[in-house]
């Protein structure tokens, strides 16, 4: 039941929760873009503390979907932070007015402290490099969406795995899950950090580190790509030299099995040619449409719709 | 010439024991206890002695000086499992085990730098959980660093 509850990890979150927002959220899928009027009266409040398009909109958008309000902090540098006020402090005046909080920050554990401050349910839209769970929701519907199941299937997670929250996130939220193998392929600079390879191996799921995505694309069920960013690298050079490895053509694809899927949690800059998109594997602007509908249905059981 | 039977130390008046200290800690031990060696305590330290349970431990007595048991955590975080005997007129009269705490707050300073812990002017404790007792490895309830028993008696023993 998620009724009530903080969304700080996807941890923290267990394969009947992951399922019970799936059927939710099948069922907003199912309503199309018909106006709900479950959250009449309810205010959702959104406090970005670091820039972001599309989690932000995407919960407005789901919020407004349900027929809910929506409260913004605005940006930083012109709110009461700019004045020099704690998050703790912020937090509780955004408690105060709205039903639900919406954060995100660029410090781990953010969302934990501001849990502990608000008497409302609190929801993490990523702080940190290791937790943004509404995206690993995202991720494993839309790999249920498009594969018809999660358990069993050969996962490939690429790129930044050290620092990218949407990547560490899926990774947890997959060790909820019964699949057949993780593939891990990142340069070494980027690999995995102990404590989530810890939590990977205590969860039993196999998993293995490649540097290579040619090694092992031919065993793929879902490919999931994200950025590499030039400034985890202390030397340009550095980048320059293993970014052409990490990126996705219609070449390195051609021992792909044919119902691939590949996923990316976007914006993308280079990680993906264009000439990808045309491809049937391409469903990264699907899994993005998906986004809407996976809050929308996140929103209604923790508010109680 | 001590004979093999004779303990290794004397016995103590009034003071503590601590026994079954993993072999090398005893000085870091000391050394978070504040234990300078000016402080005029009667101070017996051996190190690296055969131990049935241990393989090899060390073992600490200071004559003089009762430990609290308010102590016992933050010795257990450098000696975990150490027993801690407090002695008075030559009767053992408490016997505590250094069991690592479950929660570990606001002693440890979390090492990551992005921690929400680490923000100046959040009314915020570090807190860990133990996951590991012997040796003790923490994790921050905030962030998920974790803290190796090393990277513990580096903060403990930077702050003493």
């Amino acid at each position: 039941m998620l009724r009530g509850r903080d969304v700080l990890t996807a941890l923290d979150l267990s394969r009947e929760d992951f399922e019970e927002i799936f059927a939710a959220a099948d069922e907003v899928m199912a309503r199309g873009r018909s106006q709900l009027n479950l959250m009449r009266g309810k205010i959702m409040a959104t406090a970005f503390f670091e820039p972001s398009t599309r989690t932000r909109l995407s919960f407005q958008t789901a919020m407004m979907r349900l027929g809910g309000e929506v409260i913004d902090l605005g940006e930083v540098e012109k709110s009461s932070i700019a004045k020099g006020e704690n998050l703790s402090d912020t937090v509780r005046m955004l408690d105060a007015y709205s039903d639900v909080i919406v954060i995100r920050h660029r410090l781990e554990g953010a969302a934990k402290l501001a849990a502990e401050v608000a008497e409302n349910p609190v929801i993490n839209a990523g702080d940190g490099s290791r937790n943004h769970p509404t995206q690993a929701m995202i991720d494993l519907y839309a790999i249920r969406r498009f594969r018809g199941r999660i358990d069993g299937l050969t996962i490939g997670v690429m790129g930044d795995l050290k620092y990218g929250r949407a990547t560490n996130s899926l990774i947890m939220a997959l060790t909820k899950f019964e699949v057949e193998k993780i593939y891990l392929i990142s340069p070494p600079q980027l690999k995995l950090r102990q404590e989530t390879r810890e939590l990977l191996a205590d969860s039993g799921v196999e998993f293995e580190e490649v540097e290579n995505l040619e090694k092992v694309i031919s065993e793929l069920d879902v490919l999931y790509a994200s950025r590499i960013q030039k400034e985890r690298f202390p030397d340009p050079s550095e980048y320059e030299l293993v970014k052409g490895s990490y990126v996705i053509t219609p070449e390195n694809l051609r021992n792909a099995k044919e119902d691939l899927v590949i996923l990316h949690p976007l914006p993308r800059v280079d990680e993906i040619d264009f000439r990808v998109d045309s491809l049937p594997c391409a469903k990264y602007f699907e899994q993005a449409k998906l986004g809407v509908p996976v809050r929308m249905a996140l929103l209604k059981l923790i508010l109680g719709g | 010439m001590r004979s093999g039977k004779e303990p290794i130390l004397r016995k103590i008046k009034d003071g503590t024991i601590i026994d079954h200290i993993p072999a090398g800690q005893a000085l870091n031990l000391l050394r978070l206890m504040g234990i300078t060696g000016r402080e005029g305590f009667t101070l017996a330290l051996v190190m690296n002695v055969e131990s049935r349970k241990l393989g090899r431990k060390d073992i600490i007595k200071v004559e003089g000086l009762e430990l609290k048991p308010e102590d016992t955590d933050k010795i257990a975080l450098i000696a975990p499992m150490a027993t801690i005997n407090v002695v008075r007129n030559y009767e053992v009269v408490e016997k505590r085990k250094a069991v690592p705490p479950k929660v570990v707050e606001g002693a440890l300073k979390c090492r990551n730098p992005n921690c929400i812990t680490n923000k100046p002017n959040e009314p915020i404790k570090s807190k860990f959980r133990t996951i590991s007792y012997n040796p003790p490895k923490l994790v921050c309830e905030y962030c998920g660093h974790v803290m190796t028993h090393e990277d513990i008696v580096k903060q403990l023993l930077s702050e003493a």
